[in-house]
């Protein structure tokens, strides 16, 4: 059934820009604090306020549009979308349709499948609304403001993806764009990264695309791809009965792994677009493109080749470490705090990332200071502990931060080589094993490796390995 | 004066305002809309083949202000004219998004 229906998917996508203010007025961004301190009359929509762009939000816009080979507007203006709703205090929304900042750009995309451009639509700023907060009590809701104002991109790409592989890709590698230019942080689960999936399905070998819908509330990757196999199915089931599929906007549930329907496009608002006269046009000359091509931060490609070509890091290493944003701001300020770049990056790609994947977090959720990670290694180059120990004591520092150095001092950690007292355990080891001795003694190599290991444990973890196997060899 | 907007158009317009219009009023409300399209008519009569089009009423361009935060915390001001205040937020009747 599935193998006779064709998917398309088209995103919008909101990016929340990392500025510190809002985008027309002078308000702070800051994210958490008490309901309505980041407030001022522009964005609670007083009448007779008046709006001033933000020239960072359009800096930003440009930077992403350019980074995905967009053309840039070069008379650009913004206008009004109008609607009644708590959280927009105007009753209108100050956005790009006519005008938007950047169109017709791609973004190129490799999956098993091979290379792919997704074309980008348009890229158009606008600001964000207010959050609405209901009270099951009072029977009321409450609107806090201080989002309001808060400044967003909306990228909107054409419908050239056809699986949720493909969508999760674009998404990958247009947020790690977004991230290396320092536009945003783009976390979907705390919402400065927003998608609204587009999708339709037609039977194989049409030419028209079928009734689309677009789903909302997507928290994470894995929600997209979720709600995405959840929907095709869906619309395909209801062509298999011969049903029709409507216009509609539903919300993904990813609790119950359904979505269902918000409102129909058939009664959509009326937004009556109109030009936003408190808003200046934008005039963009060549020398401001280029000095924001000049400005661009350096993107991936650029890093990873700057990593094997000045830290003699593998490909592999630096092919790991580019792929998160925030890795390598760790390892950069680890490798100019003196640590070396190899080791650096063997404790990101291992113990790192074993322990993000083990606890479910974020790369952005480290929380450890780069220079407790170089102590460590130093600790380990210096022999004062072992490989052991430093495994357990970098448990500690990515839980908790810990300076390793007073810790390893404090809980007795340090590495043992003291002969005469491995000599009486090692002489207690091989008393409590005879078997492992006589089978080593019969050229089994591995019985060695059990040996050292029950030592190992006998000391805690703390015994030089070099000196036990000196020691044990001596002894047998 | 040419009877353009019909019944259900300002029905609708009374709709997208959020405004309950009586008979009257919605009599006045056509009259009001039928001069301004009349006025519209009026304008294109002019010859503007040669005339750019406008896209801003205003000449000025690139306004901008510098990313800084000006403002302090107002909420004991912003608040003073809302309907109904709950631990700083703003009390409006129950909404669903
Ligand atoms: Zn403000």
């Amino acid at each position: 059934m599935l193998s006779k229906y064709d998917v398309t998917i088209g995103l919008e996508v909101h990016v929340e820009l990392a500025t510190k203010s809002k985008i027309f007025c002078g308000c702070s961004t800051a994210f958490g604090a008490k309901p309505n301190t980041h407030t001022c009359p522009v964005c609670i929509g007083m009448p007779g306020s008046l709006p001033v762009l933000n020239k960072k939000v359009l800096e930003y816009a440009m930077a992403v549009g350019l980074a995905t080979n967009c053309d840039i507007t070069r008379f650009s203006k913004f206008d009004r979308k109008n609607y009644f709703y708590p959280d927009n205090p105007q009753n209108y929304q100050i956005s790009q349709l006519y005008m938007p900042i950047c169109r017709n750009g791609f973004v190129e995309i490799n999956t098993c499948a091979g290379n792919k451009k997704i074309g980008i639509h348009e890229i158009h700023m606008e600001e964000d609304a207010g959050k609405l907060i209901h009270d099951e009590i009072t029977g009321n809701s409450y609107v806090d403001y201080n989002r309001s104002g808060v400044p967003l991109i909306e990228i909107v790409t054409e419908p050239d993806m056809s699986s949720e592989v493909e969508v999760v890709t674009f998404l990958e590698k247009l947020r790690l764009i977004i991230q290396y230019l320092e536009a945003s942080d783009c976390k979907l689960n705390e919402g400065s990264m927003r998608v609204d999936v587009n999708l339709s399905v037609k039977k194989r070998g049409e030419t028209e695309l079928g009734t689309r819908t677009e789903m909302k509330n997507l928290n994470s990757f894995k929600a997209i791809t979720r709600a995405i196999e959840n929907e095709a199915l869906r619309q395909i089931k209801l062509l298999e009965k011969g049903e029709k599929i409507q216009l509609e906007t539903r919300r993904w549930d990813d609790v119950k792994g359904e979505s269902y329907s918000m409102r129909s496009k058939e009664d959509a608002r009326d937004y009556r677009y109109f030009p936003e006269p408190d808003i200046m046009p934008i005039v963009i000359s060549n020398e401001w493109i280029n000095d924001i091509k000049y400005k661009q931060p350096e993107l991936r490609d650029e890093k990873m080749q700057r990593y094997i070509r000045e830290y003699s890091i593998p490909k592999y290493d630096a092919d790991i470490i580019t792929s998160i944003k925030h890795m390598t701001v760790i390892f950069e300020k680890a490798v100019e705090l003196g640590g070396n770049p190899k080791k650096v990056s063997n404790y990101l790609m291992g113990e790192t990332m074993r322990l993000l994947k083990e606890r479910n977090m974020e790369a952005e959720d480290i929380s450890f200071s780069p220079v407790n990670l170089v102590k460590l290694i130093k600790l380990v180059d210096e022999g004062v502990i072992n490989g052991t120990t430093a495994k357990e004591v970098f448990e500690k520092i990515f839980n908790e931060d810990i300076e390793p150095i007073e810790y390893v001092e404090k809980n007795n950690l340090k590495m043992q080589s003291d002969e005469s007292w491995l000599q009486t355990v090692i002489e207690q080891v091989i008393a409590a094993n005879n078997q492992s001795v006589c089978d080593y003694k019969n050229g089994k190599e591995r019985a060695l490796g059990f040996l050292i290991g029950q030592i190992m444990k006998e000391t805690k973890g703390k015994a030089n390995p070099a000196v036990v196997k000196k020691l044990l060899l001596e002894n047998l | 004066m040419k009877k353009r907007i019909s019944n259900e158009t300002i029905e609708y317009i009374g709709i997208l305002s959020k405004l309950e219009l009586d008979e009257t009023e919605k009599e006045q409300a056509v009259s009001d809309i039928e001069m301004m399209l009349d006025f519209f008519d009026k304008m294109s009569e002019l010859d503007t083949e040669d005339v750019a089009p406008m896209s801003h009423p205003m000449a000025n361009n690139n306004v901008f202000r510098e990313d800084v935060v000006t403002n302090g915390d107002m909420r004991e001001d912003m608040l003073k004219n809302a309907p109904m205040v709950l631990d700083g937020m703003f009390g409006v009747p129950k909404t669903f998004g």
